[in-house]
């Protein structure tokens, strides 16, 4: 009943179950209720009539591990795990860029195969296993990829860093990194805006020949 | 992106009674339907995530079963690799690679990779008429900038083409579709599962809205040894085609005793060159005799302002891909 839902006495009284009464109560109940709590009144009215957007509105539960740690979330089914991990639980390293599958800002592993955090729905991975480029140091040790990095200038301004790095990693596990022609085929979804590209195949030519676990 | 809802499928029975309501769709690997309900050109409510059914075995073939059968949810990664549709079907798995990018094949799977939509960018603008997006309100790229559209099979309600590289060369290896609906299983020639515009452009194939792609299944063929698959494009990767051609020859004691011929990019759907294909048949796989049959192919097409190159690119591809397919380059 409205009156409990308000918390007013102010609602008029009734035994009748006529539905234009009961409607036009509903109606002034509101009115009454506005103009007696403003903005508490406002807010259960809302959730009151919203209900069938409420139902869709819904949080569904998500189970992950990120970067070795299980993560218990409640996530909308629209949320992206690109969106989830960037601002659901703060680990930025991983970029938007076009957020449309275009520019591989965004790469990251799930059960250790590179894909597009951007056109991955956040519900999707339930259960899965996430990397971002946070998860690649150990500790304070760099990941051999990102100390390539470094040591080749592989890039400008850094933004597409982060997913570059990811799909390096991927790339050499995958075996793609054999010539300077399949590293950069198979790096192809990773742009990058500065032009870093021929760093970025040293840097990643350079880890493949020391034979470092990537 | 608009709310939605959003259930995990455990049965193909599930699938098919879920997306027999309207409003709801399948959701694969998201790659096509992520990105356009984001851009607002599809507003599904309700989402039927597949990717907890077994649709994902590749089967070779055994016995006297002479196909070879790819579940609907195989990532476009793992067909690619997989070494025995290498050895066998050589031509899938180069048109496979040419396709998107190393994180998106990943996720792509081979159904949703069927039901992609075109990159027509009239159809990913709301803010134009299109079509095929919205039935009725014309269409904006016949007098646009249709650099990347049609020249064969057009109608005046739409110009656009099939984006995929994987469909180019399943339709040259004569694949089938197997589908599951509420009256059971059925099977869709791929040739005719993709269709042109006709009047009806909104609709991109056969499949019914209550249908599920459940698997793709491939005979056995004697290509492996002759296959090439072409793509042309704006840049040297990641990038759609603009005119792509899928080769496939069996050729013995040097004569071309079987061929198979499809391009991309030129059609609403994978576009089979069944003229050339005839005109190949008992000859010699010489330049010539591809330059002809390149030139035979190209019977019927026709241009629009911006996609006039595709006139000479499309016969130059095909002969250039003969000629890798044979191994005269
Ligand atoms: C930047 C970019 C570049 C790309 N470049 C290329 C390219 O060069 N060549 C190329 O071929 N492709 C390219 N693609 C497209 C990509 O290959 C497709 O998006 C992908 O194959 C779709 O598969 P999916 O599993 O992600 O489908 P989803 O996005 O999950 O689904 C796509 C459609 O298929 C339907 N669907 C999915 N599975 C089934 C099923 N089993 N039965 C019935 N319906 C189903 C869905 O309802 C939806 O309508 C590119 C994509 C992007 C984003
Ligand atoms: S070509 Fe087809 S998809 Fe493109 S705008 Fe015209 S109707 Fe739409
Ligand atoms: S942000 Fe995901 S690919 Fe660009
Ligand atoms: S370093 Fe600037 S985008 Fe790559």
């Amino acid at each position: 009943m409205e009156k409990e839902e308000f918390g007013t006495d102010a609602m008029p009284q009734t035994g009748l179950e006529d539905p234009s009464r009961r409607s036009f109560i509903k109606q002034s109940s509101l009115l009454t209720a506005v103009a007696l709590a403003p903005a508490t009144a406002i807010k259960a009215a809302e959730g009151h009539l919203d209900e069938q957007i409420a139902g869709a509105l819904e949080k569904l539960p998500l189970r992950m591990e990120v970067n070795g740690e299980m993560h218990n979330l409640s996530v909308e089914p629209r949320a992206t795990l690109l969106d989830i991990l960037r601002e659901e639980m703060d680990l930025t390293g991983t970029k938007k860029g076009c957020d449309h599958g275009q520019c591989g800002a965004c790469t990251v592993h799930v059960d250790g195969q590179r894909v597009n955090s951007c056109l991955t729905l956040g519900i999707m991975v339930n259960g899965k296993k996430v990397t971002t480029i946070e998860g690649l140091a150990k500790g304070d040790e760099l990941h051999p990829m990102q100390a390539a990095f470094l040591k080749h200038d592989a890039f400008q301004c850094g933004y597409c860093t982060p997913g570059q790095i990811m799909s390096a990693v991927a790339c050499i596990n995958e075996g793609r990194a054999n010539s300077e022609g399949e590293i950069r085929e198979f790096m192809s979804g990773n742009i990058c805006r500065c032009g870093a590209y021929p760093n970025i195949v040293n840097a990643i030519t350079d880890v493949k020949n020391g034979g470092m676990e990537a | 992106m608009k709310q939605f809802q959003y259930v995990k499928a455990s049965s193909n029975a599930g699938v098919i009674s879920a997306i027999s309501k309207p409003g709801t769709k399948i959701i694969a690997g998201g790659t096509n339907l992520v990105d356009l309900m984001k851009r607002g050109v599809t507003a599904p409510d309700k989402l039927v995530d597949i990717t907890h059914l077994p649709l994902k075995d590749i089967s070779e073939p055994m016995g006297n079963v002479m196909t070879m059968s790819i579940g609907a949810l195989a990532l476009n990664s793992v067909v690619a690799e997989h070494p025995r549709v290498k050895e066998m079907f050589p031509l899938l798995s180069m048109a496979l690679h040419a396709g998107a990018s190393p994180q998106l094949r990943n996720m792509a799977t081979v159904g949703g990779n069927m039901m992609q939509r075109t990159r027509c960018t009239y159809f990913y603008d709301t803010a134009m008429p299109c079509n095929k997006r919205e039935p009725g309100t014309g269409c904006g790229a016949l007098g646009g900038i249709n650099r990347m559209h049609a020249i064969f099979g057009t109608s005046e309600k739409c110009i656009a083409v099939h984006p995929s590289d994987m469909c180019v060369a399943l339709a040259a290896l004569d694949a089938k579709v197997e589908v599951s609906g509420p009256k059971g299983v059925r099977y869709i020639a791929f040739t005719d599962f993709h269709r042109l515009p006709g009047l009806t452009p909104q609709l991109d194939n056969t499949l019914a809205s209550n249908e599920l792609i459940t698997r793709v299944i491939i005979p056995t063929n004697n290509f492996a040894k002759h296959s090439y698959y072409l793509k042309v494009r704006d840049r040297q990767s990641y990038a759609f085609a603009l005119v792509s051609v899928a080769a496939a020859l069996d050729i013995e004691g040097g004569i071309i005793k079987g061929v198979r011929l499809a391009m991309g990019g030129v059609a609403h759907k994978p576009w089979r060159l069944f003229d050339a294909e005839k005109a190949l048949m008992g000859k010699k796989p010489t330049e010539e005799n591809f330059a002809h049959a390149a030139q035979l192919a190209m019977q019927g097409a026709k241009a629009y302002k911006y996609n006039a190159f595709k006139l000479k690119l499309a016969p130059a591809t095909i002969a250039e891909a003969l000629k890798h397919a044979s191994g005269l380059v």
